[in-house]
């Protein structure tokens, strides 16, 4: 009754914050000269903290993306550590600009929280991991299996939706922290390990053999994460979902952070030109400048180095691209045309 | 004097092995009992003194230096500097040093009860203290200190700050709510019975929550409080309440004769509590103001629910390093072991304080 409740004054009270905010977030941003991002307090490979006390992750370097291409100065960000709980809030206030904090986009949130959801920076799915051991292939071939779930908002629905599609059977066993389920998966008191896949490769390195284990193939639900911005500002929000697109397209194009001075210089592929700002102007009407694609790239990278960095091949995660990848490499990755 | 023939004293023999039987093998249960409890102690303890020391890594830089099968320090010596000062830039922190070692050596004379006006540089230190300690960590530009926004302030550092302004802000504030509540004036007493009643029926979890998620709503747009002094506002507050129903158990100790010898004294109320009341009551309180004190310290915890990142914050924070995932073991056993050193010196603190009010009594 009181979460209703609560959840009613939140909803009422965004209603009413949302039309103040129409057209006025990018010139506070710029003026400010700081963009104010919230990220999680701490997801593997997304948000969190290095040794120096810098924020790292796909999340944080998405942030430091959108500043480049505001300020051409990637370092001109305040991180925001969020809870689950308070970063819808946090946006609505305006205590931050854009919320990178590996949020899934869904219907409710985008139409009926005061939000937009700009574009997907990784396509999520809840997943398994499982002992090599039992010499399970598949999914389905889970009957019957003591499924550790690590308690998230829709994990358990997930999970049960799947196995009564399949007409399987399981035991469930819920933890609320991600280390108590990795030790309980090592230590056997369950067969199989379920939580969004990017969160079962961190779960999978804290285990003692991680080469024992394996992510199962399978994706059981869509969990696209993606940057979020208030509602009815299409000026803010054209800022952030084309960072997302130029990060995307430039790598499609091939430029990286090593060759895109060169790329400058000499290439003649027309796409590549008008990205980088050497033929059109796309800044102006974004109130950015020339080069805001030149910008991102130098100093952030584009969407692949930004993965294999944080998640990828460059990262102890080592997460395979899949669903990630370019479209035009068996992946969802698409950006629209620079044209 | 009777006249009852003496009789020699008891033979005291210290002697181990009687001691054992009559305490430890006095009969079947005791002596399975006893022989189950150390099993049990030979079972367990073994093995966790050599996962903390004996086949723990203590030197190293990386994870690739920690020994299987024991704990790993160095991913605490690692992240050590995030541990006691957060995010606090590193070439200030001297400043969160200096002000740590200025609270403590401003302190010493408070302890010494020959030192000449101890009572004045008790008032100035209460009131000046925090003053330059605030200046110290935050700055503000003056006399040529950079800010140092709270949102960086972190680790060790930021426990203690709560911890302390709650409960220098909490003390007073309790006692006033206290007084108020056994006050005369209906009204002033029916103010402390509602505020006393709504904190105290309020989990702090939910009071930090609305602090951080409710307050922003309803205040304008860009105008924002700092977190830090919501949180602060927050837990002086709650905890005022709980202070003041401790007190009020002090207050209803002590004799109505007491009370009554004041008024024939002539002394006014303030006087009266002041100089008579209120010490004898306090006096009776301090385990349980201590005991409120060690509670707070450790719900300071809490504040991750609105984003700060407090000691045991910065612990979790660190155990989700990619280059440092599966040591979260220790840093909360290092947390634990932190926690309990401060925890277990305010209530060694605290007894010694007894003792030594208890003084007057013994005379």
């Amino acid at each position: 009754m009181k979460k209703k409740a609560l959840v009613a004054a939140l909803a009422a009270a965004c209603s009413l914050a949302t039309p103040a905010w129409a057209g006025q977030t990018l010139d506070t941003v710029l003026k400010r000269g700081v963009l104010h991002c919230g990220v999680s307090d701490g997801l593997p490979g997304f948000s969190y903290t290095d040794a120096s006390g810098n924020y790292a992750g796909i999340d944080a370097d998405f942030c430091r993306a959108v500043a480049a291409a505001l300020f051409g100065d990637a370092k001109k960000v305040k991180f925001t550590p969020l809870t689950a709980k308070e970063r819808f809030t946090a946006l609505q206030s305006g205590e931050i600009d854009v919320l990178s904090r590996n949020s899934t986009w869904t219907i409710s949130r985008d139409v009926g929280m005061g939000m937009s959801f700009t574009g997907v920076t990784y396509y999520d799915g809840q997943g398994f991991l499982v002992n090599k051991k039992l010499g399970v292939k598949s999914a389905r071939e889970l009957d019957g299996a003591t499924v550790c779930i690590q308690a998230g908002t829709t994990t358990e629905m997930n999970l049960s939706d799947y196995f009564r599609t399949n007409g399987m059977k399981y035991t469930p066993v819920t933890y609320e922290k991600s280390d108590e389920s990795a030790k309980a998966l090592e230590s056997g008191r369950c067969d199989v390990l379920t939580s969004d896949q990017s969160q079962l490769y961190a779960q999978r390195i804290k285990l003692a053999n991680p080469d024992d284990y394996v992510v199962l193939p399978e994706v059981i639900s869509k969990e696209p994460l993606g940057p979020v911005v208030r509602q009815g500002d299409s000026e803010w929000f054209n800022v952030v979902r084309w960072t997302l697109f130029a990060l995307v397209a430039a790598e499609e194009y091939g430029i990286t952070s090593a060759n895109v001075d060169q790329m400058a210089k000499t290439s003649t592929n027309p796409e590549v030109r008008r990205l980088l700002g050497l033929d059109t102007d796309f800044g102006k009407d974004m109130k950015l400048k020339k080069d805001w694609a030149y910008q991102i790239v130098k100093q952030v990278g584009n969407y692949g180095e930004m993965f294999e960095r944080n998640v990828g091949k460059g990262s102890p995660l080592k997460i395979e691209r899949g669903l990630n990848a370019q479209w035009n490499k068996g992946g969802l990755q698409y950006a629209p045309p620079f044209r | 004097m009777s006249s009852s023939p003496s009789l020699r004293p008891p033979v005291v023999r210290i002697d181990v092995l009687r001691w054992l039987r009559e305490n430890l093998f006095s009969g079947p249960v005791n002596t399975a009992l006893t022989l189950l409890a150390i099993y049990l102690l030979w079972r367990f303890v073994p093995p966790v003194l050599d996962w903390l020391f004996f086949d723990a890594t203590w030197q190293g830089s990386s994870r690739a230096d920690c020994h299987p099968g024991g704990a790993c320090w160095i991913f605490i010596g690692q992240r050590f500097g995030q541990f006691l000062y957060g995010f606090y830039p590193i070439e200030q922190r001297w400043r969160v040093d200096l002000a740590a070692l200025s609270i403590i050596v401003l302190a010493a004379p408070l302890f010494f009860s020959r030192f000449p006006q101890r009572r004045r540089w008790a008032l100035g230190y209460f009131l000046l203290t925090p003053l330059l300690v605030w200046w110290l960590l935050y700055g503000a530009g003056i006399l040529g200190l950079a800010t140092v926004p709270t949102d960086q302030w972190g680790g060790l550092m930021l426990t203690l700050v709560i911890a302390s302004v709650g409960i220098a802000g909490a003390l007073p504030l309790g006692i006033l709510l206290a007084l108020g509540r056994r006050s005369q004036l209906p009204a002033i007493r029916i103010v402390c019975i509602t505020f006393i009643e709504f904190w105290r029926g309020v989990p702090l979890i939910t009071v930090l929550f609305m602090s951080s998620v409710m307050l922003p709503l309803f205040l304008p747009e860009q105008m924002s409080i700092d977190k830090l002094v919501r949180a602060l506002i927050a837990v002086i507050l709650f905890e005022a309440a709980y202070l003041a129903e401790v007190v009020r158990g002090g207050l209803q100790a002590i004799p109505k004769g007491q009370y009554e010898a004041t008024h024939a004294l002539g002394l006014s109320y303030w006087q009266s509590m002041g100089l008579v009341i209120l010490p004898q009551a306090l006096r009776l309180v301090i385990p349980g103001i201590v005991n409120t004190f060690i509670a707070l310290f450790k719900d300071t915890s809490l504040v991750i629910i609105i984003g700060l990142a407090d000691f045991f914050t910065a612990v979790h924070r660190a155990t989700v390093d990619p280059e440092w995932l599966g040591f979260s073991t220790e840093g909360y056993v290092f947390a634990a072991f932190v926690y309990f050193l401060f925890c277990f010196g305010m209530s060694r603190y605290s007894i010694a304080l007894e003792k030594r009010l208890a003084r007057s009594e013994k005379r």
